[in-house]
């Protein structure tokens, strides 16, 4: 019995990843709390879809007779994955920039338009 | 790195090339599919640039970003073959030829010769992640390894 | 005090996110799950694929992939522009 645990699960995901945006500094920790947050509301996604005791939606080999798990939830998911992926790479090189520019990754640091 | 590395990596590479190619390749008979055995693929990228040295996948910067331009047209192409009906229709499924077997219906063992354009798009798509993420890699290596600020 | 104002405004939004957590329906139960039964149900005669994951990401919802393909495509044009070499 779970009851809606896994969802309370998600959401403690999504505040930790905020608080990492909120309270550090480190632009690779900022980037750490973007990707908290992307995989939490991944991680929710997939858990709307769950039916419970259903199989994987994939014919090869499956279980006779049993019910399967959503699989829009799961495809969604699979495209939300690899757009977090393509922001995170770009919010690295934006990283790895200011790195080279400023040659610190503090975030008070690098607030003034100079340079 | 050191010479560990080096042959560990020597030996590893082809299974996992082999093992991405595998994913790709049953994208539409088991869990995976053109991003995830892309991604795959890339992290084998990543070991070579690891391992070797950014020096060594200097040379393929021109093949990767033509790899993506060619998964991309290949994937649009895919989908304009099915415009007689709708965009993205899968006219190859059922019909005989490439990919044309029809399933059975309900659990069955999985044969790789069904599913109209899909294997085809998982390929497309595959190489497409592939060049992309191998892209980003070789992209970070070369910067980072330039020189120090 | 502009860490107490943070801390208290980072605590009412993470109580709320709890809060509607605690509030959904319970897991494992989906309400609206016919379009998904139709994706289960005619998948194998109409795409003739045993993944139904694979059939709604290429076929049923191709426009969706187009659209993270082309995403992708940019991410990687955005990191090969902001990481090329600057002549000075």
């Amino acid at each position: 019995m779970t009851g809606n645990l896994p969802f309370v699960v998600c959401m403690v995901f999504v505040a930790l990843g905020l608080w990492t945006l909120l309270a550090k500094r480190n632009l690779i920790k900022l980037v750490i709390g973007l990707t908290l947050i992307e995989n939490g509301v991944n991680l929710f996604l997939v858990a709307l879809g769950y039916v419970q005791g259903g199989a994987v939606p994939i014919y090869t080999y499956a279980p006779p007779g049993v019910r399967m798990v959503l699989p829009t939830p799961q495809a969604l998911t699979l495209t939300s994955i690899v757009i977090g992926l393509a922001t995170t790479a770009l919010a690295l090189a934006f990283v790895v920039v200011i790195w080279r520019h400023r040659g610190t990754l503090d975030a008070r640091k690098v607030r003034e338009l100079r340079g | 790195m050191s010479v560990v590395v080096r042959t560990i990596a020597r030996i590893l590479l082809p299974i996992v090339f082999a093992f991405g190619g595998y994913v790709i390749m049953h994208g539409h008979l088991t869990p995976g599919g053109g991003f995830q055995g892309g991604a795959v693929v890339a992290s084998a990228l990543a070991l070579v640039l690891v391992a070797f040295g950014e020096a060594s996948l200097k040379k393929y910067k021109d093949l990767l970003s033509a790899l993506e331009s060619l998964g991309g047209v290949a994937f649009v192409v895919l989908g304009l073959i099915g415009i007689p009906f709708t965009f993205f229709a899968n006219v190859l499924a059922g019909v005989g030829g490439l990919f044309g077997q029809s399933v059975p219906p309900g659990p069955n063992p999985g044969y790789l010769n069904t599913a109209g354009t899909l294997p085809l798009m998982n390929w497309a798509v595959g190489l497409k992640v592939i060049a992309g993420l191998g892209s980003v890699v070789v992209l970070f290596g070369l910067f980072g390894g330039e020189d120090d600020r | 005090m502009k860490r107490w104002f943070v801390l208290a405004a980072f605590l009412v939004v993470a109580g709320f996110l709890v809060l509607l957590g605690t509030g959904m329906r319970p897991f494992g139960a989906p309400k609206a799950f016919e379009m998904d039964q139709y994706f289960i149900d005619y998948t194998q005669a109409e795409v003739a694929a045993n993944n139904v994951v694979t059939a709604v990401v290429f076929d049923y919802r191709g426009y969706d992939t187009l659209g993270e393909a082309t995403v992708l495509f940019c991410a990687v044009v955005g990191v090969a522009l902001i990481l090329r070499k600057v002549r000075r």
